[in-house]
């Protein structure tokens, strides 16, 4: 009986490697569409790749279908996005998927926000009387094409220590894609150079990292705390600031309801425009390269219709 | 500089006149009195060579200053055998502390305040009641497993309401739980009060499955995905100690366990639309034959249930509108001395989300007696929930109950629920 079961786990283990790691793709999920957009660059044709969060969807607040975990099941790699931003949904799915390669701290697990640089990292104690605070900082943090490279190096690393011998064809396609990203950039600041500190409000915090990157100033939120909805008093005041600063563009994420955007619009004369923070948020928006195509020509038009460029 | 050197001398200053009046009287102490001057002194002797060093400029190099998390071996310790040279101090200096911090569990506390206006001869519950509050402890044990502890304080006592590991990377896709925990009969026994749509819980818990508490017991449950392709169907078989509820399940043999099977099939209608459908079964010995700790009817309760829920959210504006619709529906087979009771009990509930923070809802109910079926009570609830925030609710419930014996209860409930502490899931 012994020798039978060694026999049969010795055959186990030599045929393992042989079937299992002969160039099987990697099966790769991302939580949201951006990741995946990233993760596609960088894997090429060694991995598939598939997303759970809608671009066009809260990333906050999405549901935890056991459909999901289903996908879950059978990842080698789960990239997200961290700084707290899927707290509410991914820790229930991780925990039912049955997977071991993708639990937080196992070798598939990869979150995406390492190597980032983090705005608004609170100082000092944190409490709930600020909202729905990200007690580790924005996680809004791909909007900046300088993140979209570091989270391309962080995945290019992740699928090499997962797969060594294709490390080469990793790195190859990271460079690639950041070289590319290199020239977009380029071709997008030269783009908003003209309207460097263009005043502008947003409905949630979602683009920090893109106003510091493309050097536009937001001054204001519809919201008057993150997670929080408007408040009559809090949208007067907010009239009356982007009054006082001419004030004349109102981003508000596809997610959002227009009816506050609309009526701060009507009072000040300020364009609303839906900006998709993310890839998959509208549907000309396919992959991160023209995330910033599409987000960066709406709010150059805008800026440039509504005369919002400041003195 | 200067202020560091003067608030050191002034300390050391102290702690000599201070000091000196016990030497007499507590010699323990006054060693330990001399020790800490000892270490003072070394800390200013270091203090005054950096401040040299750093008037004289670089070229002065000045000797490192003691570890702050070190304490010099207490006279007389030496020589006995114990450690010599400096200790180290543990729990005190702020890498320690926050090192061990970085492993404490997620921890939350979920108020749950209920209130109750009008009348019920029945079953009446409290004007005003701090009804529940549970405090959560979840975190990564190891690299295979996950350990989550639900506490409940009520007014009057404390209990477990769940503690488990759950084991989240068997081998053959087997989702493991040990420990106490509540059992996967149909939908509403799983969930706890704060995640519930209502203030209460339905007649047909009430009645036939264990009341507030349900089906809660110290066990070990195995889950495992029924591979079909893009199809979710999970099974669950669980088996506990044998007691839950005050009148449902008792257990006066080591073999005298609760066995549950549960059958969840899931399926997206669409991406904003899905159905959940679960079957479920239990079975255990009831205490109707319990005489003196003894069961000598050996009378066994079985349980059957099927649940259905239909979700709507749309995702665009999926925090603005959603629609849940559920029914459960429970059959009980309850041999006691006079004969079998076979009772049967449902609910049909319906929650609209119309706004951002606002929910409004229904609930139809009816349910025999587990203990006599020839009786049944049956009532309808409507609730209108706000949300403050994600950590806030505030709910008031209209039921109207008409009980097989009592009056017509008629009665206004309200709810303020509130959570602090680390952000959990969002129910689903």
């Amino acid at each position: 009986m012994t020798n039978r079961y060694s026999t049969w786990l010795l055959t186990a283990l030599l045929a393992a490697p042989a079937t299992t790691h002969a160039q099987a793709k990697l099966n790769v999920i991302a939580a949201t569409q951006d990741l995946a957009s990233i993760a596609a660059e960088v894997g090429g044709d060694r991995i598939t790749i598939d997303s759970i969060a809608k671009g066009y969807q809260d990333p906050h607040f999405v549901e935890a279908k056991p459909s999901f975990i289903l996908k879950l099941q059978k990842a080698d790699v789960l990239i997200v996005v961290g700084r707290e931003l899927e707290i509410g949904w991914l820790p229930p799915l991780i925990q039912q998927s049955r997977n071991g390669k993708i639990q937080q701290g196992a070798e598939g697990y990869l979150d995406a926000s390492i190597g980032a640089q983090i705005l608004e990292v609170p100082t000092g104690q944190v409490t709930r009387a600020e909202g729905d605070v990200h007690p580790l900082g924005n996680p809004h943090y791909w909007l900046d094409p300088e993140n979209g490279k570091r989270i391309a190096k962080e995945i290019g690393d992740k699928f090499s220590q997962l797969r060594p011998g294709d490390r080469a064809y990793f790195d190859q396609r990271v460079t690639d894609f950041t070289s590319r990203l290199d020239a977009a950039e380029k071709r997008w600041l030269a783009m908003m150079a003209p309207y460097k500190g263009t005043k502008m409000v947003s409905y949630h915090r979602s683009f920090p990292n893109f106003a510091e990157r493309f050097g536009l100033n937001i001054v204001g939120y519809v919201e008057p705390r993150p997670g929080i909805p408007p408040t009559p008093q809090h949208t007067l005041d907010l009239i009356n600031l982007m009054k006082q600063q001419n004030v004349k563009l109102v981003l508000v994420e596809p997610y959002f309801d227009m009816k506050t955007p609309n009526a701060i619009g009507r009072d000040t004369g300020a364009q609303v425009l839906v900006v998709p923070p993310s890839v998959g948020g509208t549907k000309e928006v396919t992959d991160y390269f023209k995330l910033f195509d599409y987000d960066i020509a709406l709010v150059v038009n805008a800026i440039k219709q509504s005369g919002a460029k400041q003195p | 500089m200067q202020f560091k050197l003067f608030r050191v001398s002034a300390m050391l200053g102290v702690l000599v006149l201070g000091a000196c009046p016990c030497f007499a009287q507590q010699p323990p102490e006054a060693a330990a009195i001399r020790a800490e001057i000892t270490r003072l002194r070394q800390q200013l002797d270091a203090l005054e060579a950096r401040l040299a060093a750093l008037e004289g400029g670089a070229a002065a190099a000045a000797p490192a200053p003691a570890p702050s998390n070190q304490v010099a071996v207490p006279e007389g310790a030496a020589g006995a055998g114990g450690p010599t040279g400096a200790l180290p101090v543990y729990g005190t200096a702020g890498g320690a502390v926050s090192g061990a911090k970085v492993f404490n569990p997620d921890m939350a506390v979920i108020g749950d305040f209920l209130g109750a206006a009008g009348s019920n001869k029945v079953a009446p519950t409290p004007a005003l009641e701090m009804h529940e509050s549970e405090a959560a402890f979840q975190a990564v044990v190891d690299p295979y497993a996950r350990a989550d502890f639900f506490i409940s304080f009520g007014e009057e006592g404390v209990g477990l309401e769940e503690g488990f590991i759950t084991f989240t990377s068997l081998p053959g896709g087997l989702l493991t739980k040990v420990g106490k925990m509540r059992a996967a009969f149909g939908k509403v026994n799983s969930l706890h009060n704060h995640v519930l749509p209502w203030t209460d819980r339905p007649l047909v818990t009430n009645n036939l499955v264990g009341g507030e508490d349900g089906i809660d017991d110290a066990g070990i449950s195995v889950a495992r995905l029924i591979p079909i392709p893009d199809v979710f169907l999970e099974a669950t078989g669980q088996v506990f100690r044998g007691d839950s509820g005050e009148n449902l399940f008792k257990t006066s043999k080591r073999g005298d366990l609760t066995y549950l099977g549960h059958l969840r099939g899931y399926q997206d209608i669409t991406e904003g639309t899905n159905l959940d459908l679960g079957a479920s079964y239990a079975r255990a010995h009831n205490p109707s034959g319990i005489v003196n700790d003894v069961d000598l009817g050996r009378f066994t309760t079985q349980l059957f249930g099927v649940d259905a829920t239909v979700r709507y959210k749309p995702l665009r504006r999926s925090i603005y509108r959603s629609f849940v619709g559920r029914t459960e529906l429970i059959w009980s087979r309850r041999q006691q001395p006079d004969g079998l009771q076979r009772a049967f009990g449902y609910y049909v509930s319906g929650d609209y989300q119309f706004a951002r923070r606002w929910f409004i809802g229904g609930r139809y109910d009816r349910s025999d007696h587990a203990d006599d079926a020839s009786l049944f009570d049956k009532g309808e609830s409507a609730v209108l929930t706000y949300w403050p925030s994600e950590f806030g609710q505030i709910r008031g419930q209209y039921r109207r109950t008409n009980y097989a014996i009592g009056p017509v209860a008629n009665e206004l409930l309200f709810q303020f629920q509130f959570s602090i502490g680390a952000h959990g899931a969002h129910p689903f």
